[in-house]
């Protein structure tokens, strides 16, 4: 109370340059940023702008290197290792997401039913999102071993087939093979997300649906997804961008093998700049990634922007 | 109005239980199968004596005859298994520390002190979050070893903030902004400082908040992998799932007993304390989701 009752020029005379810089938002708010800031720009902002750098220079581990322009890019535009990852990048991201999307909205919408034990269940439904998934993938690689896999195993005493299945041997095997084990570890992810966006979803509009007559299907196209979009934009484009730089699953699983068919651009990136030690054409694998990034975030944002039209909000 | 509510409760329970079980609890039961049989596989593999591993004639694959404890302790006295188990802790711990604290003062700055352009670097730091681990490593790799950082704690301990700050500012900020503007503007009236009104007025109405982004960064970096496997050569700095995929194969020859025991023992911890946050860990997962 004292110090209210001191007269105003009392309280102006004391208060210094720093008391002052306290009172004033500016300068609390770049003091509170600081040590956000500091720790963003050192280690995440320098190293982009290193990372795009390093892709123009012949950079080698333990040697500096020199500025070569778009010679890493001209190379591995000749590499034919290079465009056999891209490949294997786009058909993983896009088989993957798929099926994600399929059971992950599938799963969601049977989580919303009214079951027993709800919140048991989905707390056991997230399980492979929360395990290391490094940690899942050596259960994976078990699962796939070439001689003691239990699918084969089981196909076997099942009559269907006669040999055990060569899972990592063969490219097309082991490409549905790491994408199987990608989709496990995605689709709780996509389908406790949905849930949550189908939690929000009002009653009400399916009761006036159920007057008007509208069938189980309708009510689905009609309801559910307009509501669920915005959301399905956001899961997805996280899911896409998860799946097309994943480097977990495949570097455990398979390595990038059998002969490079499992190679996404993020392990051969790794392959070519940490093993083999060629920094700056690994940075340039990397930096290739990033038009594929953006343009994933582009069409989530404009896939945003319909939705919220779609909603009756303004534009 | 209620009794519409009663009618479409009504109508759920007309469907048969047979019907119902073909609709939702047989693809459920299957999903969660296929969910779970992973985990299974991996206790089973733990457990069982190499004699019953390689032989799926003998023995039924699918059970363990004579459970033993060999591969767990093996794992533990014969590897490096308890400095990786301590490292991945310090490590998880650390970062998730420095970015909670990091991610509290810039949310606040940001919902609350809205200095000049507050907007812009929300937006950036969001946009941080969108950058992935895999195209950082190989830049991160260089700048680590400059610091003079390379294969220790600290290079782990720095670099999963990056990952880390975008997400829990995000989510702070959401936190942040749920809490009425009035109870600060009371606070100032009475003459408490920024830092005062931070510590006893926001922080504690925001600790589910604090809680589900310290939940969820805690097991971000507890599975980090790719930065552990570039920053970290020597066995006994790395971290669980470094150290599995590097340690325990020797050549052609893979300690599978001592693997699948790496995979269990190292998801524990982090499976028990997700099952006391769970509702934390979601609402962090969805939230980063819903905004």
């Amino acid at each position: 109370m004292a110090v209210m009752a001191e007269p105003v020029a009392a309280q102006v005379r004391r208060s210094s340059l720093w008391s002052r810089a306290f009172e004033s938002r500016n300068c609390l708010g770049a003091m509170f940023m600081v040590p956000a800031i500091a720790i963003l720009i050192l280690f995440l902002a320098y190293p982009l702008a290193l990372g795009f750098w390093l892709g123009m220079t012949d950079t080698k581990i333990g040697g500096a290197g020199r500025f070569i322009a778009f010679q890493n890019f001209v190379s591995l535009a000749k590499d034919s290792v290079f465009w056999l990852s891209v490949f294997n990048t786009i058909f993983y991201t896009v088989t993957a997401s798929v099926v994600k999307f399929a059971i992950g909205l599938y799963l969601a919408l049977l989580l919303n039913e009214r079951l027993p034990f709800k919140s048991m269940i989905r707390a056991i439904v997230l399980l492979p999102f929360v395990v290391p998934t490094v940690l899942s993938a050596i259960a994976f690689w078990w699962i796939y071993d070439s001689q003691f896999s239990i699918i084969s195993w089981v196909l076997i005493k099942a009559g269907l087939i006669t040999r055990y299945i060569d899972f990592l041997g063969d490219p097309w095997n082991a490409r549905w093979s790491v994408v199987a084990a990608n989709i496990w570890r995605g689709v709780p992810f996509v389908a406790i997300t949905l849930l949550a966006g189908l939690q929000t979803i009002s009653p009400s509009l399916y009761e006036a649906a159920n007057l008007d007559g509208a069938t189980n299907m309708q009510r689905f196209r009609h309801i559910t997804l307009p509501m669920l979009s915005p959301i399905i934009a956001v899961v997805m484009t996280f899911s896409v961008l998860m799946t097309f730089t994943d480097f977990q699953l495949i570097y455990t699983i398979t390595r990038g093998g059998p002969i490079n068919a499992t190679h996404l651009m993020a392990t051969l990136s790794f392959q070519r700049a940490i093993t083999g030690g060629n920094l700056g054409e690994g940075a340039a694998i990397s930096n290739a990634m990033i038009p594929f990034l953006v343009a994933a975030i582009l069409l989530s944002f404009f896939g945003l922007q319909r939705s919220r039209w779609q909603q009756g909000g303004r534009d | 109005m209620t009794t519409m509510d009663d009618q479409s409760v009504g109508m759920s329970y007309l469907e048969s239980f047979p019907r119902k079980f073909l609709r939702v609890y047989l693809p459920l039961g299957l999903i969660i199968f296929f969910l779970l049989f992973p985990f299974y596989w991996m206790a089973v593999a733990t457990f069982k004596p190499d004699a019953e591993m390689y032989d799926y004639e003998k023995y039924n694959p699918f059970w363990i005859v004579h459970p033993t404890l060999e591969h767990i302790s093996k794992l533990f006295f014969d590897t490096d298994y308890p400095l990786w188990m301590w490292n991945t802790v310090i490590v998880s711990v650390s970062s998730t520390v420095i970015s909670l604290f990091a991610s509290v003062c810039a949310a606040y700055a940001i919902e609350r002190l809205r200095y000049k352009g507050s907007r812009y670097v929300g937006l950036a730091i969001f946009l941080g979050y969108l950058v992935p681990p895999s195209i950082l490593f190989i830049p991160l790799a260089a700048i680590v070893f400059q610091l003079g950082l390379f294969d220790g704690n600290l290079a782990l301990i720095l670099t999963y903030p990056t990952f880390l700050i975008p997400f829990c500012t995000w989510l702070l900020m959401g936190y942040f902004r749920t809490i009425p503007y009035e109870l600060e503007e009371c606070a100032l009236i009475d003459g408490a400082s920024r830092l005062q009104i931070l510590t006893k007025i926001t922080l504690p109405l925001s600790l589910p908040g604090l809680i589900s982004a310290g939940i969820f960064a805690f097991t971000l970096s507890w599975n980090e992998f790719i930065y552990a496997l570039t920053f970290i050569s020597s066995s006994e700095n790395k971290t669980i799932p470094v150290g599995a995929i590097t340690e325990l194969v020797n050549g052609d020859v893979y300690h599978w007993g001592a693997l699948m025991a790496a995979a269990l023992t190292g998801s524990v911890p982090v499976v028990i304390l997700y099952s006391f946050f769970v509702e934390y860990y979601v609402s962090a997962m969805t939230g980063a989701v819903k905004e």
